[in-house]
């Protein structure tokens, strides 16, 4: 269905495989994290590991960098058998990760980040920092890129930061190449960047491990493909004979008929308007609708403005002009409070610092926009806040242990449960949801699909924004797409299709 | 050529460094137009250097532990056990040469110190706890093994006291001891892949920890050296004033790092230099020096401190946020 014509490279090469894991275990105390890691990376292969959050992909990584140590099972390197003591011990071994979140040393300079450790040194041992600065320079070169070696990790770009990891990698001259989710915070240039540079790795004989939850990537450049579920290996194949259903069949192990269960909702009166909001260098002139029971998808590369926009739309952020009303009441600017008393709810792009409050438990999050409505005479029973933390958690089929569990311990996925279940307690009229299934395994992305979609079935007007483009298509009734600050394109769920959408979030509107 | 030259200039400029030496230099000569004493008199010229000598000492060692995202609150008790020792030292064991003496001193500077590494290194508990705790601890100990006693320069061989006051070529042996280990730690700190290594640590632990750095063993290292100054700083103290009481150098800790915040070295980690922690100390030491001579009462002289602290905090905040976005936007322009 989304098969790639791209080439798929000259495919794995001879000789031993670079890394196997066979059988490996891990536990945390009485809880299980891996129960069987199996995979072979081939050199001059790109193999991706797939599989639901909390099917074990991230302790098989963390296994190989060397920050866990494995109970049991085979770990091989070239042929021979390995066991790394700790991370510095994978590294000397010439493997490289290169995390979800980056891993620079702000204050240092970007050439120091690249060689620390292992900068090269003139006399008395002295750190030769021309020679350092040199050899950053050609690594960029090598990779493509125009970053100055010379200024400090502060304020990088993330696509520069991943860049800088992979130039750490090449210059340690790793063999094995872990990229954990390396895309989710990239837009389209971007991600092509990165792509090629890891083909160009490949194509030298090294091996690459790539994580991600997007399927189109991983058909475009991955040649092999390890799925895993519940900490234990389900298959292998190559990535040019099976499909995405295949895959998603083998993640989620059962059929999963219609990842957007689209209801039909009826679409009403208008609910939000929003008139030629305006800040500038940020957003021009941006106005839409949204009608009760609809949902409008808000479409764009990352960087178009999309969130800047939801975020002043709440009063979060302040903008110059412009004007939003809901119901025909217009909405103060710049105050979150009176966007909630009018009935608008907000699930932000960064669940874990800005949706929930780390270290409180699922009932104290649950009910943290509510608190005001619970207590009595100022008070707030705990009683109070359980009672109406496991309606919504039973509604929502949030899995934790109890509801004093703190959230920092949930599943990505129930962790977005949760917040959802804070606004709805609030019975909104309006809820924008800003990447609502991002970094969230399949199986509970269509749960949360089908809770934005019931709201809209019972009237409430979803504004969502969405950088996957089968979601944006899947879920939306209408798609607003935004390109540098501005809206380039409207369009009806017929006319919206990702050649349309593509267009627009380019700025290269309908010719 | 001349671009590099205008590129030094400017670095020259606006370096956090100039501004203090400035600073000093203005203080200086305010005061000396109230009272020409200040500079103008034999013990005038010489104080300059010695006054600041071993709060140098004390920042430089702060500096080491505060750049690995550290502190270490401790540092004014171990000087004053490793003033005690000298002084107990030169009086139980008067056949002992006084290098050794001076060496034992260090060496209890050292084994504190290391104290302080191991429980936050190893127990990983966050150094502002484990050390605020040693502070009374040594502090403890010292009041109880010194109780109401008390060193005096009588007790204490002439050529020790003659390290603490007298000069070479008209600078203090102190200034010139504290000017030697600046230049090594600078050395170390900016050129050595160790010394490296302590900023990385401070910069980000987490990512220090991820990327393999030995950080147990670096913070301990940090924690031994800061240790190892404070103890040489307490052989010192016995020697320039030649009195040591169960009390000596109290106070000492929160001056070392107010010189070190004063001269650009960041409280989080990851950044900051020891000549900028050093500038730091001389005009805090030169400024407390001056304002009775200027007639500021004593109350309005602890604000002085204070608002200089202050200001330099949120000078370096403003310069962050300032270079942060000019980072960014360098960053977009690329793109």
């Amino acid at each position: 269905m989304m098969r790639s014509t791209m080439s798929q490279g000259a495919g794995p090469l001879a000789g031993p495989p670079m890394l196997v894991m066979r059988g490996v275990t891990k536990s945390f105390g009485p809880v299980t994290a891996l129960r069987s890691g199996t995979i072979t990376l081939e050199q001059g292969s790109i193999h991706a590991l797939i599989g639901e959050n909390g099917a074990g992909k991230s302790t098989m990584v963390k296994i190989i960098a060397g920050l866990y140590q494995r109970d049991g099972g085979v770990l091989e390197l070239r042929g021979e058998p390995v066991d790394f003591s700790g991370t510095a011990a994978a590294k000397a071994a010439g493997i490289a990760v290169i995390y979800q979140e980056p891993t620079l040393f702000p204050d240092l300079t970007v050439a120091e980040n690249i060689f620390m450790g292992r900068q090269p040194r003139g006399r008395l041992l002295r750190i030769d920092r021309r020679a350092m600065g040199r050899e950053a320079r050609a690594l960029f070169e090598r990779l493509g890129v125009r970053i100055d070696p010379g200024r400090r990790a502060r304020g990088i770009s993330i696509a520069d930061q991943q860049v800088i990891e992979i130039a750490k990698a090449i210059s340690a001259d790793a063999r094995v190449l872990v990229m954990d989710e390396p895309t989710a915070a990239l837009s389209g240039t971007e991600v092509e960047r990165l792509f090629a540079v890891a083909r160009a790795l490949r194509d030298e004989g090294r091996a690459i491990l790539f994580i991600s939850h997007r399927f189109d990537e991983i058909f475009s450049l991955c040649d092999t493909v390890t799925v895993m579920r519940d900490g234990a290996y389900v298959s292998t194949s190559p990535v040019a004979g099976t499909t995405v259903d295949e895959l998603v069949r083998a993640m989620v192990g059962r059929e999963v008929s219609d990842l957007f269960p689209k209801e039909e909702a009826e679409i009403g009166e208008t609910l939000l308007r929003v008139t030629g909001l305006t800040r500038a260098g940020v957003f021009d002139d941006v106005s839409f609708e949204v009608r009760t029971g609809e949902i409008v998808g808000l479409g764009g590369l990352v960087g178009a403005g999309r969130s800047e926009v939801a975020r002043a739309l709440f009063g979060v952020d302040r903008y110059d002009s412009g004007a939003v009303q809901l119901g025909g009441s217009p909405i103060p600017p710049a105050s979150p409070e009176a966007a909630m008393r009018a009935g608008i709810g907000f699930v932000p792009e960064d669940r874990r610092h800005q949706g929930l409050v780390m270290g409180m438990g699922v009932s104290g999050n649950v009910t943290l926009a509510l608190r005001r409505r619970l207590a009595r005479f100022g008070i707030l029973t705990r009683a109070a806040e359980h009672a109406v933390a496991q309606q919504w958690a039973a509604r929502l089929d949030v899995r934790t242990a109890a509801l004093d569990t703190d959230v920092a311990t949930l599943s990505g996925g129930n962790q977005q449960k949760v917040v959802l279940a804070k606004w709805l307690a609030r019975s909104p009229r309006l809820l924008v949801v800003d990447e609502p299934t991002r970094g969230i395994d399949v199986g509970t992305k269509a749960e949360v699909h089908r809770i934005i979609t019931r709201l809209a079935a019972q009237g409430v007007g979803i504004l969502m924004i969405s950088s996957e483009l089968p979601e944006l298509l899947g879920m939306s009734d209408r798609v607003v797409v935004m390109h540098e600050g501005h809206v380039t394109a409207v369009l009806d769920r017929a006319q919206a299709t990702p050649e349309s959408v593509m267009r627009a979030a380019t700025g290269q509107v309908a010719a | 050529m001349t671009h590099a030259l205008a590129r030094m200039t400017r670095t020259v400029l606006t370096a956090r460094e100039t501004a203090i030496v400035l600073a000093v230099l203005l203080v200086i000569v305010a005061t000396t137009v109230k009272n020409p004493l200040f500079v103008f008199s034999p013990d005038g010229t010489r104080d300059l250097l010695l006054a600041p000598s071993l709060l140098v000492l004390l920042a430089i060692g702060q500096t080491v532990v505060l750049v690995t995202r550290n502190v270490d609150l401790s540092v004014g008790s171990v000087m004053g056990l490793s003033a005690y020792l000298t002084g107990r030292l030169f009086i139980d064991a008067p056949h002992l040469p006084t290098i050794a003496v001076m060496a034992l001193g260090v060496l209890l500077g050292c084994l504190l110190g290391l104290v302080n590494g191991a429980l936050v290194a190893l127990a990983k508990v966050p150094a502002l706890v484990i050390t605020l705790g040693t502070l009374y601890a040594y502090r403890g100990f010292n009041v109880l093994w010194t109780g109401s006693d008390r060193i005096n320069s009588s007790d204490m061989p002439h050529g020790f006291l003659e390290l603490g006051t007298g000069r070479l070529l008209g600078v203090p042996y102190l200034a010139l001891l504290a000017a030697v280990v600046l230049v090594v730690v600078a050395w170390f700190l900016s050129n050595a892949r160790s010394g490296r290594q302590l900023y990385a640590i401070g910069s980000a632990p987490d990512a220090a920890e991820l990327y393999g750095l030995p950080t147990t063993r670096r913070v301990l290292t940090a924690f031994l050296l800061g240790g190892a100054l404070a103890g040489l700083a307490g052989v010192l103290y016995a020697a320039r004033y030649g009195t040591v009481s169960s009390q000596a150098g109290s106070g000492y800790e929160l001056e070392a790092i107010g010189a070190a915040v004063i001269g650009g070295v960041a409280i989080f980690g990851g950044s900051g230099t020891v000549w900028g922690a050093a500038c730091g100390a001389v005009l805090l030491v030169t400024i407390n020096r001056a304002l009775p001579v200027l007639g500021v009462q004593e109350f309005w002289q602890q604000a002085v401190v204070g608002a200089l602290i202050i200001g330099a905090i949120v000078l370096d905040r403003v310069l962050a946020t300032r270079q942060t976005r000019r980072l960014t936007v360098m960053g977009d322009d690329e793109r």
